[in-house]
């Protein structure tokens, strides 16, 4: 049988949830066996393939980039999960729609809260411009399966890929799997 | 008080004349979720999370105001009540900036139990995003509005339990907030006791001591409810 095609994404988060993944230890050994890792942060794949089985995506969509890799994603993915608060809520990265628009975000930043030559960045085609809303990922594309937690416990990650490992959709109930925070 | 015999969830119960629908279940063990209800405080009925259906009616009501009678049948756990309280708490989580990471009671927070009680995975509604800010005026507490479910529990426990009446309810609509004393900096608020009653009846994070950290903030509801008790039962009073 050939090997589940397995992505991870990095979006507007803070690489915790990643973190947590690396979390599930000598586990890792066994998912290693089990699938093909064909984009990550963990690997350099600069391409998202056209045919990947599950994508975990981790972080919200806060910029241009985001906006457009959450598409490609959707597009070539079976299985896509919102992985972390950050791609389920918003989360902390979210916190920043409270300023209203990205102009008011870079402001704050880069001239009120400034200590030195207060200036916003305006060169082109090197940071992606933010957009004026943080998104959580379901608002942007259809999401397959949410896996709350900030971030989610190892535990709750390989609940979720023993599951699909089987070919069965996981079910997440209660304090232990759907909690956010 | 004469007797009175209902069915709740096809239960045959008897309650006392004056109990409400939700006492009278959770003397049966039948739990209805419950937000702005606090034991020992006056009921309000603000939150609706206690909705159920009674027979022969087409309203649904919220089962901490509506008391029993003889031979009512009510439902509590019907689809269309579950399909309703997780929209309300759904709600809840869209129009504030309830952010579990970073909250002190992460862990110990009621809209937290609720949303994981119901189910609830992600948010179906548009988050609003509130401007709202954080009063930490007081030398030993603080309150946060973007945590606020505006169940007026702190309005409550302070008027009815310490008997200082510092809380009120200000604004309108997405506007309403609480406010100390005339909308004054908490720790401008002269009629605060800093008895902390408030800090244990808030079901959330957005009363808080201050100094606590994320997950921290833990609130004791026996306090509240064995001052209340023991008040009642004039426990104080010398014979």
């Amino acid at each position: 049988m050939a090997k589940l095609k397995l992505a991870t994404v990095w979006l507007g988060g803070c690489s915790g949830c990643h973190m947590s993944f690396l979390d599930l230890d000598e586990w890792l050994f066994e998912l290693a066996h089990q699938v093909d890792l064909v984009y990550s942060p963990f690997m350099d794949a600069k391409q998202y393939p056209q045919e990947v089985d599950v994508a975990l995506v981790e972080g919200a969509i806060a910029n241009t980039d985001h906006w457009e890799m959450i598409h490609q994603v959707r597009d070539c993915t079976q299985y896509l999960i919102a992985f972390g608060d950050c791609a389920v809520t918003g989360n902390v990265t979210a916190l920043r729609n409270i300023l209203g628009t990205a102009e008011g975000v870079l402001e704050r930043s880069y001239i009120n809260l400034a200590d030195l030559v207060p200036q916003i960045p305006a060169e082109e085609a090197i940071v992606p411009p933010l957009l004026d809303w943080v998104k959580p990922v379901h608002t942007v594309v259809p999401v397959d399966l949410y896996l709350p937690g900030c971030p989610p416990s190892p535990s709750r990650i390989k609940f979720v890929l023993e599951a699909l490992l089987q070919g069965k959709r996981p079910q997440l109930e209660g304090r232990d799997q759907i909690k956010f925070g | 008080m004469a007797v009175k015999t209902l069915k709740i969830d096809d239960q045959l119960i008897s309650a006392r004349g004056d109990e409400t629908i939700l006492e009278a279940a959770a003397a049966s063990g039948i739990h209805i979720p419950t937000l702005c209800n606090l034991q020992g405080v006056s009921l309000w009925g603000a939150c609706r999370l206690c909705l159920v259906e009674v027979s022969g009616s087409s309203k649904l009501v919220a089962a901490c105001v509506t008391p029993v009678a003889e031979g009512m049948v009510v439902q509590t756990q019907t689809k269309r009540l579950k399909h309703y309280r997780r929209m309300i708490v759904e709600l809840l989580f869209a129009e504030g900036n309830h952010i579990c990471s970073v909250c002190v009671s992460n862990h110990h927070c009621e809209l937290q139990d609720l949303a994981i009680e119901m189910g609830i995975d992600h948010v179906r509604f548009t988050y609003q995003f509130p401007d709202r800010s954080v009063d930490i005026s007081h030398p030993q507490f603080g309150v946060d509005h973007n945590r606020c479910v505006l169940c007026t529990r702190c309005i409550r426990v302070c008027d009815e339990i310490e008997g200082a009446h510092t809380w009120d309810m200000a604004g309108r609509g997405r506007n309403s907030r609480v406010i100390t004393d005339l909308n004054q900096p908490w720790g401008e608020a002269e009629s605060c006791t800093a008895c902390g009653k408030c800090v244990n009846a808030c079901p959330t994070g957005a009363i808080f001591r201050r100094g606590s950290t994320v997950a921290e903030m833990e609130h004791d509801r026996s306090q509240l409810e064995f001052i209340s008790t023991a008040r009642t039962r004039r426990e104080w009073v010398q014979k």
